[in-house]
């Protein structure tokens, strides 16, 4: 199979707007992946799953993966003056890398007996823009996968056919495959909520309005 | 160019058949077969619309069983999650205990030793026959031969779980891999008593495909039932069986040829026609490919140790990096996909359940079928929910 630099050749020449990236993976036997933007995801997967020399027709695996908002710490040297004299001080630098949800593509080839290559979209952000275009008009496989992503992760696949929770109920809130999700302990089903559980149910509780106090 | 330009699957709105002036032929019936139905195999339900007998519409419901097995992961450390992947599909423990196995070798760089290979080979294929030994009995039953076909194959499936049980302790959770190699070794008894297994098993198939190979009921019932095109079965994602029944020669043994697979002769029993009597009769002669594996396994096992010394189960910290390793479990392709941060809990811990793929045509085989179809192409498909559901 060609490698990756040469499918991301090929891939901007084949669509001169779409943006590819080559992702490391510090594990030495594991794949690289291509992470492309979500603007031009169809096209791209569409691309790699025609094209007579890659010819990826079997998506063998959709998953997503949840990256919450991480804080960078980074040590700089600041030039200080203290007390009239000038003095090198080390000063924290603080970077914040916004989170993002990211949707994983395994793609093999059934005809050619080769893979696989690594597909990644990512949202914008975790809250409102979680918008990604579906791949399930290409591959039929990825139909109940990418079901599950958006019922565990809350990424909401555009031009997917039927996008309906999965494995939680239709009345589910939240997702909780996410990394900041509250675990529920059982007070969904403690009528008399006391105690520590009442502590944790509070967490579930919406906000109650305040009272106005009359005159 | 490839064939299929797009699969969309088919629209929800049905209607009954009309006749010649227009107007509706009798009403829709919309049904929930299931979640406690003796054919769904487990807490599965099927929302289906018939028209008379006919399926016009069928909708696969799950996740009663759900007990988001992927977020436990995530919050144990590797090691502890091994028994949980025998929960996965509980027939099969041991080739969901090598995948994960595999998968977290990849992740780290472990070595297996010889001998632990051959093991793993031996494990794996005693699974496979049992799996489908069971598979075969409970699609018998599912055709309506209550009871004594089943029991046959239970009967066989029970003398290789006494193996299982014998070294690792359990008959279906038996928690037996470790990364690096396995958790205790075979000793020769064990050897000699496999081998009288393995040898008796054709006797045993053979007697139950005088049963059931020709048999004129399971004719009728399966053959041009549930058809799956070869293009439909690969954009699907179908795999395992059901996907080399529709006539795909796709078989992770052959093709990744992981663990030791490439030493050993054996071929893949590819079908045709892509209905149930295909997908039984695939089964049947993987059945037959086992033994002929575990025949030379068992031959040429080495003796040697079954763990990598320098292989560490405690405080098991791989380096940053993500993997996904993927075997031929009996019911398709399970893969792993691992995300390691550096930290004793894997970042990401995903398992591909080949059955809850499997079940994504479901619809497009069962329509137009009768419903007591239905039910058979389900059993032929091989689910098992607690990998569905997860």
């Amino acid at each position: 199979m060609e490698t990756l630099e040469q499918i991301k050749v090929r891939l901007e020449v084949a669509l001169p707007s779409a943006k590819v990236e080559i992702l490391a993976n510090e594990c030495a036997l594991g794949e690289r992946s291509l992470l492309v933007d979500a603007a031009s995801g169809f096209a791209m997967a569409k691309f790699l799953r025609d094209d007579t020399q890659l010819k990826l027709d079997f998506c063998s695996n959709v998953t997503g993966v949840d990256w919450p908002d991480k804080e960078f710490t980074e040590k700089i040297k600041v030039k200080q003056t203290v007390d009239g004299v000038e003095k090198e001080v080390e000063d924290v630098k603080k970077t914040v890398r916004p989170g993002y949800l990211e949707v994983v593509y395994h793609l093999y080839s059934m005809a050619l007996k080769h893979g696989p290559v690594v597909l990644r979209l990512r949202t914008e952000n975790r809250a409102d823009k979680t918008h990604l275009p579906s791949l399930t008009p290409l591959w039929r496989g990825a139909e109940f996968q990418e079901r599950e992503v958006f019922d565990l992760y809350g990424v909401i696949f555009d031009g997917h056919p039927d996008l309906r929770r999965i494995l939680m109920w239709d009345e589910f809130d939240g997702f909780p495959m996410r990394r900041d999700y509250i675990a529920p302990d059982d007070f969904e089903y403690e009528p008399t909520p006391h105690d520590e559980v009442l502590v944790e149910a509070k967490k579930h509780y919406p906000v109650e309005p305040k009272a106005e106090v009359k005159a | 160019m490839n064939a299929v330009a797009a699969m969309p699957p088919k629209s929800f709105e049905v209607k009954p058949k009309l006749d010649e002036s227009g107007t509706p032929i009798g009403e829709l019936l919309e049904i929930s077969m299931g979640p406690h139905h003796p054919s769904t195999h487990g807490v599965f339900r099927m929302d289906v619309v018939l028209d008379g007998e006919t399926v016009v519409k069928l909708k696969p419901v799950f996740g009663y069983l759900h007990r988001n097995h992927e977020k436990i992961g995530e919050n144990i450390s590797y090691l502890a999650s091994m028994p949980y992947t025998d929960r996965l599909d509980y027939f099969c423990s041991m080739t969901n205990n090598w995948a994960y196995a595999l998968t977290v070798e990849k992740l780290a760089g472990l070595a297996v030793p010889e001998r632990a290979e051959y093991i793993r080979v031996i494990m794996a294929e005693l699974t496979r026959l049992q799996n489908h030994t069971c598979l075969i009995g409970f699609f018998v039953q599912d055709m309506g031969a209550l009871g004594t076909p089943m029991m046959y194959a239970f009967r066989e499936r029970e003398k290789i779980l006494d193996l299982f049980e014998s070294v690792s302790g359990a008959r279906m959770m038996c928690n037996y891999m470790r990364f690096g190699g396995v958790r205790v070794d075979v000793n020769d008894e064990w050897i000699a008593q496999t081998k009288k297994v393995v040898s008796d098993y054709s006797k045993f198939l053979d007697e139950f495909g005088t049963f059931l190979t020709e048999n004129e009921i399971v004719l009728a019932r399966t053959q041009f039932i549930g058809v799956m095109s070869k293009e439909l079965a690969v954009n699907a994602s179908i795999t395992g069986p059901m996907l080399r029944a529709a006539g795909v020669n796709y078989d992770l043994r052959k093709v990744d040829k992981y663990g030791i697979y490439s030493r050993f002769n054996f071929q893949v029993p590819v079908g045709e026609h892509g209905d149930i009597y295909d997908r039984y009769m695939v089964r049947v002669l993987e059945m037959r490919e086992s033994i002929k594996i575990l025949e030379q396994a068992l031959r040429d096992i080495p003796a040697g140790p079954v763990m990598d010394p320098k292989s560490k189960l405690r405080g098991f910290r791989p380096k940053p990096g993500e993997v996904y390793g993927r075997v031929e479990g009996p019911k398709g392709e399970l893969g792993f996909y691992l995300i390691s941060d550096g930290s004793p809990n894997p970042y990401r811990y995903r398992v591909r359940p080949p059955s809850f793929v499997n079940l994504t045509i479901l619809e497009d085989m069962c329509l137009g079928h009768r419903i007591s179809d239905a039910v058979v192409i389900l059993g032929s498909v091989d689910i098992v929910l607690g990998e569905v559901d997860r």
